[in-house]
């Protein structure tokens, strides 16, 4: 095992994730609002962003699927070590982290069931940069509307909100920066 | 043992990892109760463990915490929670509704309107709308699942059968965006306009095990009938002690004579009026 997998954890456990919680929740209740979120850094290819919120959300009850080039040794390795968390299928993911390129189709993810909607999958997206320009956005969290530029097919977001109270719901990261996208968000 | 001995917020980081997911989930998917696993706290059940548990997953040591209980921030219930936080969190609390960033709260909205970068956390006793209705948690859940919220209006049509008007006056069942049937807390049904608010509000119920939330701007529609539309009403007085006309009143009793007075319940509120010298119109304690 190389050193790199045993660093870039927080470096002040408690405070670090109370701090990224409340960018994560804020994210999450204010969709397309880019926020900033710091703490953790997992080995390449995997953003701050996405690290510190794994860190924060995961544990050995979440099991996490990697896509593509997230779905590296090194990066096991650091999840492992950090989270404890079982690398599993889509089809039994709590949380996903990859491209949207290498997530599709999304429909292997749970969307959760009538009765428990709760039990589907929170996908980690990583892109290359987060603008608040693009998609006309309106729901629960937005006061109007608000432009979020979403990556790939719009239709793919717009089916998705469609299956309310199922679905899945998404959160973007670049470098230090995040975003969410619930499943209640309308996409125009 | 010190207070150092504790975890920041007293909860262990496994706990507040499971609660931050079940709050996520819960403002993904607005008004539906998530299910988790509750902790045994320091305090009993009907003290506000479910809000507590919700608090301490949201705080930071840069919060200013407020507690109230029906509106006063100083019943013994305010009082204990915000000490509880002073010490294993380390805040700064506050009684100011405005200065403060988390509000935890027990049956009341602050008369102040709150702002987008505040927190309101809500201590729930019965968390399920249907619960008094439908008893079985299966069937209950079956019923949100199906969308079929037919015995809630039943309900609400007998209480206009027998009253002449829709009598249920606290935790007065609300519909959020269009989908689910959600318990607001028992908070006055004066306070249900206020839902649609723009700070974030979460909701707690440590007893029951659930946590639902709302974004800012979520649609929240008091459950009502076309010719018996919803009324937010409130006791037609000024507060005997600043005089407003505007804010919720609590009915004092305040001599074995039926003598009673009117104050506000926001007690912050009160002092602030008080303060920026408005009085009320001074009770005699005959009977009123």
């Amino acid at each position: 095992m190389q050193n790199s997998s045993l660093d870039g954890g927080f470096s002040n456990r408690e405070i670090d994730a109370a701090y990224a919680f409340r960018a994560l929740m804020n994210a999450m209740a204010k969709p397309g609002t880019v926020a900033d979120i710091t703490g953790a850094s997992a080995p390449a290819p995997l953003s701050a962003a996405a690290s510190t919120a794994l860190l924060t959300l995961c544990d050995a009850d979440t099991p996490i699927y990697l896509a593509g080039e997230f779905d590296n040794q090194a990066i096991k390795d650091w999840i492992s070590f950090h989270i404890g968390a079982p690398i599993s299928t889509r089809e039994s993911a709590q949380f996903a982290v990859g491209r949207l390129k290498d997530l599709l189709p999304i429909d292997g993810f749970p969307v959760g069931t009538a009765e428990y909607p709760d039990r589907s999958t929170t996908l980690i997206v990583e892109m290359d940069e987060l603008s608040e320009k693009g998609s006309v956005l309106s729901g629960p969290g937005i006061k109007d509307t608000t432009c979020f530029g979403l990556p790939g097919d719009v239709a793919l977001f717009q089916s998705n909100s469609t299956m309310f109270p199922l679905g899945l719901d998404f959160m973007f990261t670049s470098g230090s920066k995040i975003a969410a996208l619930p499943r209640t968000t309308k996409v125009a | 043992m010190s207070e150092q001995a504790y975890n920041f917020a007293y909860l262990d980081e496994q706990t507040k990892r499971m609660i931050r997911r079940a709050i996520l989930k819960g403002l993904a998917i607005p008004g539906y109760q998530v299910p988790f696993a509750s902790r045994e706290m320091p305090m009993p059940y009907g003290w506000g463990t479910g809000g507590v548990q919700v608090s301490a997953a949201t705080l930071t040591p840069d919060d200013v915490f407020k507690v109230i209980d029906q509106g006063a921030d100083d019943t013994t219930n305010a009082v204990s929670i915000r000490k509880f936080f002073e010490k294993t969190a380390d805040v700064k609390t506050t009684t100011n509704t405005k200065a403060a960033s988390v509000i935890q709260t027990r049956h009341r909205i602050p008369e102040d309107e709150l702002g987008d970068d505040q927190i309101l956390v809500y201590q729930v006793p019965i968390p399920e709308p249907l619960r008094f209705l439908e008893p079985r948690e299966t069937e209950t859940r079956k019923m949100h699942a199906l969308e079929e919220y037919g015995l809630m209006h039943v309900k609400l049509y007998e209480d206009i059968s027998k009253n002449g008007r829709i009598a249920t006056s606290y935790a007065y069942p609300v519909k959020v965006e269009d989908r689910y049937v959600m318990d607001p807390s028992p908070i006055p049904k004066f306070d249900n306009p206020k839902m649609e608010m723009s700070a974030i509000q979460l909701f707690g119920a440590g007893r029951e095990q659930r946590i639902y939330a709302l974004p800012p701007y979520t649609k929240v529609v008091s459950l009502d009938f076309e010719d018996h539309p919803f009324d937010p009403s409130r006791a037609p007085h000024c507060c005997s002690i600043c005089g407003a006309s505007d804010s919720y009143l609590d009915e004092v009793i305040i001599n074995d004579d039926g003598g009673r007075m009117f104050v506000c319940s926001d007690t912050d509120y009160c002092e602030r009026r008080v303060a920026e010298g408005h009085t009320g119109v001074q009770v005699s304690g005959d009977a009123a």
